[in-house]
């Protein structure tokens, strides 16, 4: 996955999100937030997921379903 | 240390100029409860789907209709109309307020008798009765409209059999001024049909008419409609009366009245779109005022189905599978399809989830189980993110879908009355394996296969 377009990104703390090539705006929340944020660190989904479960009280398949559909949202929305 | 609460993590493109102008704001709630049952305590003991009926709403609903209705004209039975919802409990909350009822075959003729209304409190009704089910119904009394010539002459024939003069009632239909016209029950009024239709019978040595009924359409949400209905009743009544020495002692306007569920294609939600049901009543009973003099007031029988009953009901599902389709849209799969909910059809359900749900919603299409294409329960719902397990309750659902519901490839489900005390009922448990082969037979010689 190529995740230099995320690295464009401007992301505020509250979510709002900004592509200042395409002019884009998108909103997310927090956990969106760290995704991008370690998937901009080139991190592997299964390393992802392991940070995430250390944070939240998540069942881990529910955890797993709901990264992979975020990241296929973000290739739909053409940011990797 | 104890860890951060999990809410799902989405990402929404913000589109300018496409704001949603009218939210839907019914789906921000959530229900954990149906009439005061918890949800899980109904699907604890029923399973998961369940269709849940709430005996205080149909009670509750009646009674204000009832109400309505008789202090503007007292002289009005309403009759149930079986084929909305003729599960047994159902009916008896009916005849328990007062209601006789309203059936369009035998076998609905047969379920009535069978729970205890007498036939004289039986409106018989339909294209189609079978000679043997008009001879039954004719011995038993019961309030008989015909609907074509053919017809009449088959109850000719039965009361000659009988050597019995039986009363009857026909069927008329009529231009209300709302499309389309159901012209394809009854006999119409414009074309001096109708006219024709007594005539034969006041010739008829074995026929006596003292009814008319008729049915203008359903889902009507144009109460003028029924003060036109009900002004060519009358006039044909005078008709009648003046040109056949008959007496006319009942009239019957038929069901139709609309409920509050929100039609495809509408935009608005139904709270704003469907008058209220008292806008139909006046219309009827104001043109009967106006038109009749108190010493000629006949009985009105009304035959209201979905518009008494169909908010009580519900749907209780669950989410089984979440999926992102190639496109980018939100897909959920439930226990339950198309083939329980007839009315999907023509409905856009009312749907409320069972728990709050943090996160932003999202617009999503919700299919069924079954293996076949055509199984979209929603197709445009805007749903917060949820997890395997939720329930979904969809709504109105009490009307026609309990009847028309088809076993197909899955049992049918339990359905559930809430009862006024709060107690769960189950009035239809699940189907099983002998209810669907139990009238199948297998011929001797395909008994034994070998694979
Ligand atoms: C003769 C007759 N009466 C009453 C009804 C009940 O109609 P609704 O549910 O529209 O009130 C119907 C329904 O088709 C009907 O055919």
């Amino acid at each position: 996955m190529n995740v230099e377009k995320l690295t464009r990104l401007a992301i505020s703390d509250n979510g709002f999100i900004f592509d200042p090539i395409t002019g884009h705006s998108f909103t997310t929340n927090e956990i969106g937030i760290k995704i991008i944020n370690l998937l901009k660190e080139n991190k592997e989904n299964e390393d992802i997921l392991d940070e995430l479960a250390e944070i939240y009280s998540v069942n881990e398949n529910e955890l797993d379903v709901d990264l992979m559909d975020f990241i296929h949202n973000l290739k739909n929305f053409s940011l990797v | 240390m104890s860890k951060k609460e999990y809410i799902k993590p989405f990402i929404k493109k913000q589109t300018a100029g496409n704001m949603n102008k009218f939210g839907s704001f019914y789906q921000k709630n959530y229900r954990d409860e149906i009439a005061g049952a918890k949800i899980d305590a109904i699907v604890e003991k029923c399973g998961s789907p369940v269709f849940v009926i709430d005996e205080k709403a149909i009670r509750e609903k009646y009674r204000e209709v009832y109400r309505d209705f008789s202090s503007r004209y007292p002289k009005v039975q309403f009759s149930w109309s079986y084929k909305t919802n003729y599960l047994d409990a159902i009916c008896a909350v009916y005849h328990q307020e007062g209601s006789i009822a309203e059936v369009v075959s035998e076998f609905e003729y047969q379920k009535a008798r069978r729970l205890g209304v007498p036939g004289n409190k039986i409106i018989f009704n339909g294209p189609f009765k079978p000679e043997e089910a008009l001879k039954v119904a004719f011995e038993e009394g019961a309030i008989v409209n015909l609907d074509n010539f053919d017809e009449i002459f088959k109850a000719e024939r039965v009361a000659k059999e009988m050597g019995q003069i039986v009363d009857v009632g026909i069927r008329l239909n009529m231009d209300t001024g709302v499309y389309p016209q159901w012209s394809r029950f009854g006999f119409n009024y414009e074309n001096r049909n109708a006219y024709d239709a007594a005539k034969r019978i006041h010739k008829s040595e074995w026929l006596n008419l003292t009814g008319l009924h008729s049915h203008i359409g359903t889902f009507m949400l144009e109460p003028k409609a029924y003060a036109a209905q009900v002004k060519v009743m009358i006039d044909f009544m005078r008709i009648v009366e003046r040109e056949f020495d008959m007496t006319i002692e009942s009239l019957d306007f038929g069901g139709g009245f609309p409920s509050r569920n929100k039609l495809k294609g509408t935009y608005l939600p139904p709270e704003v779109s469907v008058p209220p049901l008292s806008d139909f009543i006046a219309a009827i009973s104001n043109t009967l005022l106006s038109e009749l003099s108190p010493d000629e007031y006949p009985t009105v029988y009304m035959e209201t189905g979905r518009g008494l009953i169909d908010e009580a009901g519900y749907l209780v599902t669950t989410v089984d599978a979440i999926k992102r389709l190639p496109s980018g849209l939100k897909s959920y799969i439930i226990d339950a399809g198309v083939n329980y909910l007839y009315t999907s059809t023509w409905y856009n359900y009312k749907v409320e989830v069972d728990r709050p749900i943090e996160g932003s919603y999202e617009n999503c299409i919700v299919y069924g189980p079954l293996c076949m294409n055509i199984d979209v329960v929603l197709e445009n719902a805007s749903l917060p993110p949820l997890s395997r397990g939720t329930r979904l309750i969809l709504s109105p659902m009490a009307a026609y879908n309990v009847t028309q519901w088809m076993q197909f490839i899955r049992y049918r489900p339990a359905v559930a009355m809430i009862m006024d005390n709060g107690d769960i009922e189950i009035i239809r448990r699940a189907e099983n394996l002998e209810d669907v082969v139990g009238p199948e037979r297998l011929p001797e010689k395909l008994k034994k296969f070998e694979l």
